[in-house]
């Protein structure tokens, strides 16, 4: 395969055609910020907290392929206040109340706020009514937590390829939702895939919590990116 | 009930053969028999196409005219567009509410009439206007609103109460609308007589390679507003190696004050249909699809008879245009109300059976579009345009208007000026002149391009329409001296907030957080410090969203604070450092209300 030569932040990055920018970062050591890709799973694009300028543009890293030559900011301050504004979109947004949050400490969203330094965000709280569904055996969605970031739509399908998640409505009121009759089918085994694939606290598995406490979890003793820097 | 619904389901599914790239169609079809689509039918649809039924629920949730809860026997969409505003809107919903006894967003306890509001439905030269099942009303007013409630509840349709048709084809038997074309200046390029198949003639006795390259001589760009060479767009998908290639015609003119490709699609629609076989011809393709807005439904069963014409032409089907081995054909496939879908990927998204979602690029269409398979999507005037550039040659095209834009542009003029409707005009035309032509006297402002465009004062109007200096997808929006362009301001944000996909997060949120912020200038909390967040914020959503719609919707925003601030500065707290917006005692007043108690906090009024 032809190898590809590039830079981010001047650092020449060694990547393989075909490869995204993000992939070819991480390989490299160079941590991009994300929350809706998820290795393995095909990226949606949707968070936009990866969003580097490639030769001025700015594009998704999760969704963009690596380009001879191209020289990449993932660093530059205007850039990283506006990943910032993204993430505090996201806690606005939604109803994010970590401190009774299984998902506290694992959760991508939080650890993102903590390495961006999110005091308080810029934008006002919209309050939104977010209906909770619990109707499903293994899991419940707790909608009022979720980024829309499709790790679950694309990445939980039935063995026959049918989504079990999926997108509703739309705009600002666009909602995760299940279908009730393939999710009742899904395994312990399944439910936790769902769980541990959505990167805040949405998809929550019945019946277990806290299994880790709060304080040795993954993100209580080192930033989110640490294991990709190098 | 039930059984009827799972055979009403089952029939419908059947007739499109359980292909999940004809889901709006099955919905569409399903919603017209039972009214609406509940869990349960949403459910056996799921079941009948053998998909998941997020699949079903996402596609109906994401469509206006797509409904879960029932929207009436009678349906008025009436719209909402800052023209129909300016030109009434207020009294005639008024007069629907007051003759249906029920409000905007809601059904009459008989379930005979149902009232909704509705993006730009195409008809900003001629508002208010309303669809009422798939039949349109043109310039309501209040008296006729009633009349036309009253005559639906006595069981007249909403065809019968068409009684006069408009001008040209839309007097067609298969068309009987009263839209008008409002042709007042008809060009060299789209609307001057072309005789059918003389285009695609021409094209034939060239190779493809050399119409290609025609039309890159041409320096013909792409109408829909962002001018991608359509030579180099035909090039590529040419290029790109797959079994099969796609033609798509994009007819979702969905930018709020355009009306153009409605006209086209009127008047011209074989010079519509043989462009696309110049670009079948072109690109290697078999298929064509014409993408029509839902909005456009009452021309639908007229195009399929001009398609029809064109196939005992030879112009279309097999062997087109007389020449051995070239097979193209057309379909239509209809929207369901979705703005974003006037984005290319979004709009092939659609036209597989899906919600509307813009696709990430690359890939482009050209690579991987309709069904990934290499795919042009170009808009109606672009093919008009193409279809006359193989009859009078590259060189005559190029000849008209600038060096950077070649050609005519299809303007639909709306707002305030006198003579409201379709101009077509070289590009480089000052916006004093069109100005002129419109008779829009006085103006002190125009939108160029709709609300993702730009908003320009009379400091401006010296400079030219085209691609170098304003460009546009063909809306022109009038504001004469009176106009609060704050309004519009905000009308124009309500939309976006209404279209957005919600796919990405600063176009999702973003949008909402502009709006608040303008809601919260409008109501006195103002300060200097908001002025310059939403600056910010708007930048913000520019550069970060993913797709066209995220990446001009601050601009009404940014357009007013760089030409109207003063409108701003007039509404703000001069020497306040911040406001939080907050009312203590209407906010304990509605909270005494939610929970139903007496409030005991005891404040000063």
């Amino acid at each position: 395969m032809k190898e590809i030569t590039f830079k981010i932040d001047g650092k020449v990055i060694k990547a393989k055609e075909g490869q995204t920018i993000l992939e070819a970062a991480k390989e490299n050591g160079v941590y991009i910020p994300w929350l809706c890709y998820f290795e393995g799973v095909k990226p949606a694009g949707s968070c936009r907290v990866c969003t580097v300028k490639v030769n001025g543009m700015a594009q998704a890293a999760c969704t963009t392929p690596v380009s001879e030559g191209a020289e990449v900011d993932n660093s530059s301050p205007e850039l990283e206040d506006m990943r910032k504004a993204l993430i505090e979109m996201l806690f606005v947004e939604g109803n994010h109340f970590c401190p009774a949050c299984e998902k506290s400490g694992n959760c991508e969203l939080q650890a993102l706020g903590y390495r961006y330094q999110m005091m308080v965000p810029r934008f006002p709280y919209l309050w939104q009514m977010r209906e909770i569904d619990a109707t499903v055996p293994k899991i419940y969605l707790e909608r009022n937590r979720c980024v829309q970031c499709f790790r679950c739509v694309n990445g939980i399908t039935t063995p026959d390829g049918k989504k079990i998640f999926g997108m509703i409505h739309r705009g600002e009121r666009d909602v995760v939702t299940i279908d009730p009759e393939l999710a009742a089918k899904m395994t312990d085994e399944e439910a936790l895939k769902a769980m541990n694939l959505c990167p805040v606290g949405a998809i929550i598995k019945k019946e277990v919590g806290f299994k880790i406490p709060v304080g040795k979890r993954k993100y209580d003793t080192q930033p989110i990116g640490s294991d990709v820097q190098k | 009930m039930a059984n009827n619904m799972a055979t009403v389901v089952r029939d419908v599914v059947g007739t499109y053969k359980k292909d999940a790239t004809k889901l709006l169609d099955v919905v569409r079809d399903v919603q017209k028999q039972l009214g609406c689509l509940t869990d349960e039918t949403i459910g056996q649809i799921a079941k009948e196409m053998n998909v998941s039924r997020v699949d079903v629920d996402g596609v109906v949730t994401f469509y206006h005219f797509f409904s879960k809860k029932p929207v009436g026997k009678n349906t008025v969409y009436l719209n909402n567009s800052i023209t129909a505003q300016m030109n009434g809107r207020a009294e005639v919903a008024k007069a629907f509410e007051e003759a249906a006894g029920c409000a905007f967003g809601q059904i009459t306890a008989d379930g005979s009439i149902g009232l909704f509001p509705t993006s730009c439905i195409g008809m900003n030269d001629q508002e208010p206007a309303a669809i009422i099942n798939d039949v349109v009303f043109t310039k309501l007013t209040p008296a006729r609103a009633k009349e036309i409630i009253s005559g639906l509840r006595s069981g007249k349709s909403a065809q019968d109460m068409v009684t006069a048709y408009g001008d040209g084809q839309n007097q067609h038997p298969l068309v009987k609308a009263m839209v008008h074309n409002n042709i007042h200046k008809a060009g060299a390029v789209v609307l001057a007589p072309f005789e059918t198949g003389a285009g695609l003639k021409a094209a034939l006795g060239k190779t493809p390679e050399g119409v290609i390259q025609d039309i890159k001589d041409s320096n013909l760009r792409g109408r829909g507003g962002a001018g991608f060479p359509t030579g180099l767009k035909w090039d590529f998908c040419r290029k790109s190696q797959a079994a099969k290639h796609y033609v798509v015609c994009n007819a979702d003119e969905g930018e709020p004050g355009t009306f153009k490709d409605r006209v086209i699609l009127t008047e011209k629609p074989q010079l519509v249909f043989e462009g696309m076989a110049v670009a079948g011809y072109a690109v290697g393709a078999e298929e064509g699809i014409l993408y029509l807005r839902a909005e456009y439904m009452y021309l639908k069963n007229y195009l399929e008879s001009v398609l029809e014409d064109l196939r005992k032409k030879n112009v279309l089907g097999k062997n087109a245009g007389g020449q051995s081995g070239f097979n193209f054909d057309i379909r239509i496939q209809m929207g369901a109300g979705a703005y974003v879908c006037g984005e290319e990927s979004a709009l092939i998204e659609s036209a597989e059976g899906k919600r509307g979602e813009p696709r990430n690029r690359p890939p482009y269409p050209v690579t991987k579009g309709y069904m990934d398979y290499p795919t042009t999507v170009n808009n109606v005037e672009t093919y008009c345009a193409v279809a006359r550039i193989m009859k009078e040659g590259a060189a005559w095209f190029k000849a008209i208007g600038t060096e950077k834009s070649a050609g005519t542009r299809l303007l639909s003029i709306s707002g305030d000026c006198k003579k409201p409707g379709i101009y077509e005009v070289e590009f480089g035309t000052t916006m004093q002149k069109i100005l002129e032509m419109c008779e829009g006297t006085g103006a002190k402002a125009i939108q160029v391009g709709g609300p993702s465009g730009s908003l320009i004062n009379s400091s401006d109007f010296n400079r030219i329409l085209g691609h170098e200096d304003l460009a546009t997808g063909g809306s022109f929006i009038v504001f004469g001296p009176n106009r609060d362009i704050l309004e519009v301001v905000h009308n124009f944000m309500e939309f976006f907030v209404e279209e957005s996909c919600g796919f990405c997060t600063p176009c999702r949120a973003g949008n909402t957080l502009l709006l608040h912020k303008l809601n919260k200038i409008f109501a006195g909390n103002g300060t200097a410090s908001d002025l310059k967040e939403m600056e910010a914020w708007s930048k913000i959503i520019k550069t970060m969203s993913r797709c066209g719609l995220g990446q001009t919707s601050p601009n009404p925003v940014l357009g007013s604070l760089n030409k109207f601030r003063e409108l701003y500065e007039a509404k703000i707290n001069k020497g306040a450092e911040y406001l939080t917006g907050f009312n203590l005692a209407a906010a304990v007043e509605a909270s005494c209300k939610a929970a139903n108690r007496k409030p005991n906090l005891h404040h000063k009024d």
